[in-house]
């Protein structure tokens, strides 16, 4: 993996790094780059309440604030910005004051690396909206200055409309990490971690292979 | 939050009855629903601090349960409704939970704006 001089990390929800990038953010932190996670929301939408419920509407956000804040500390993250944006509003925010905030942070750090989501192939409405609105803060750049933008893909179509991820990372030295910044978001993942341990015990190696490689697009400007 | 006592809650709501309210109301299958299922429609609402006043309020069925609210104007109803709580604001919370625990429902009425 190449040293970076600074990670910028932009995604919409609590949780979002957990699966894709919280093993490869914590490579880069033990290689001694610093890694800025910027979350728009608190996931207030969350619908995993527990049975019997744990959670409210609205005690929820401040349980998933909690638990972002858990999770970044297992990582390594020292800067964690909460930028304030609800759950499931922000494609609906004005496109250019979005991206307008995403310039600012990005002047402010400077970073060579930005991790966010592929616009359009991230199924979630916020997470399309937020990689949007990065990838056209970038595109603002003279492209001399522009940083490096990975993004994260899931969407059903992906590899047939975008091809294979260009860059993958294996995170499996960091894979206990990993596992642990899944776990501090327990509001959200406890259903998932319980089928996932047992997986992992029987290293099934579908499951194996989803927890140690770290896929990536670069985004070609 | 508790499941819902029919009754206690139906003493909750007339104690709302003519007050001025704040009402959030939302609908959801989760946003990745036609993701998981593509022949999955998925649909919600969402209305957070919809300022109103109800004249009459009923919750109705046997569990899930229905609620509406009559205002002098129009209707508020939600369906699908199991759980209930009093939280430490005075707010009425009201949720519909599926079998996994997952909200699919919410109906909350409080005297003061949510954040």
């Amino acid at each position: 993996m190449e040293k970076e001089r600074q990670v910028l990390v932009v995604f919409p929800h609590p949780d979002d790094e957990a699966f894709g990038v919280s093993g490869t953010l914590a490579l880069h932190i033990k290689n001694g780059t610093p890694v800025t996670y910027a979350c728009l929301t608190l996931g207030e939408m969350g619908r995993n309440m527990g049975n019997p419920p744990f959670a409210t509407r609205e005690s929820l956000p401040y349980i998933r604030r909690k638990e972002l804040q858990d999770a970044a500390n297992v990582i390594g993250i020292k800067d964690l910005r909460m930028l304030g944006y609800r759950d499931k509003t922000v494609e609906f925010e004005q496109e250019t004051a979005l991206a307008n905030h995403m310039s600012e942070l990005i002047d402010e750090l400077n970073p060579s690396l930005i991790i966010t989501f592929y616009p359009g192939y991230a199924v979630h409405p916020d997470h399309d909206a937020t990689g949007a609105a990065v990838i056209k803060a970038v595109e603002n750049m003279p492209a001399e200055q522009r940083p490096k933008v990975h993004c994260v893909a899931f969407s059903n179509n992906c590899e047939e409309e975008i091809g294979q991820a260009d860059t993958v990372h294996d995170v499996s030295t960091v894979a206990d990490i990993k596992i642990a910044t899944i776990k501090a978001h327990i509001s959200q993942t406890q259903l998932m971690v319980k089928e996932m341990e047992e997986q992992l015990q029987n290293s099934e190696p579908q499951v194996m292979a989803r927890i140690n490689n770290e896929r990536f697009w670069t985004y070609t400007f | 939050m508790e499941l819902v006592v029919k009754e206690q809650v139906q003493k909750e709501l007339t104690k709302l009855t003519n007050k001025d309210v704040y009402i959030h109301l939302e609908t959801t299958n989760g946003a990745y629903a036609s993701h998981f299922d593509e022949t999955f429609f998925s649909s919600g609402a969402y209305i957070r601090n919809a300022h109103l006043k109800f004249e009459h309020s009923k919750i109705a069925g046997d569990g899930p349960f229905r609620i509406g609210l009559k205002t002098t104007i129009g209707w508020v109803y939600a369906e699908g409704i199991t759980h209930f709580e009093v939280d430490s604001q005075n707010r009425l919370l009201l949720a519909g939970h599926d079998f996994n625990g997952k909200l699919a429902v919410a109906l909350e009425i409080s005297e003061t704006p949510f954040e």
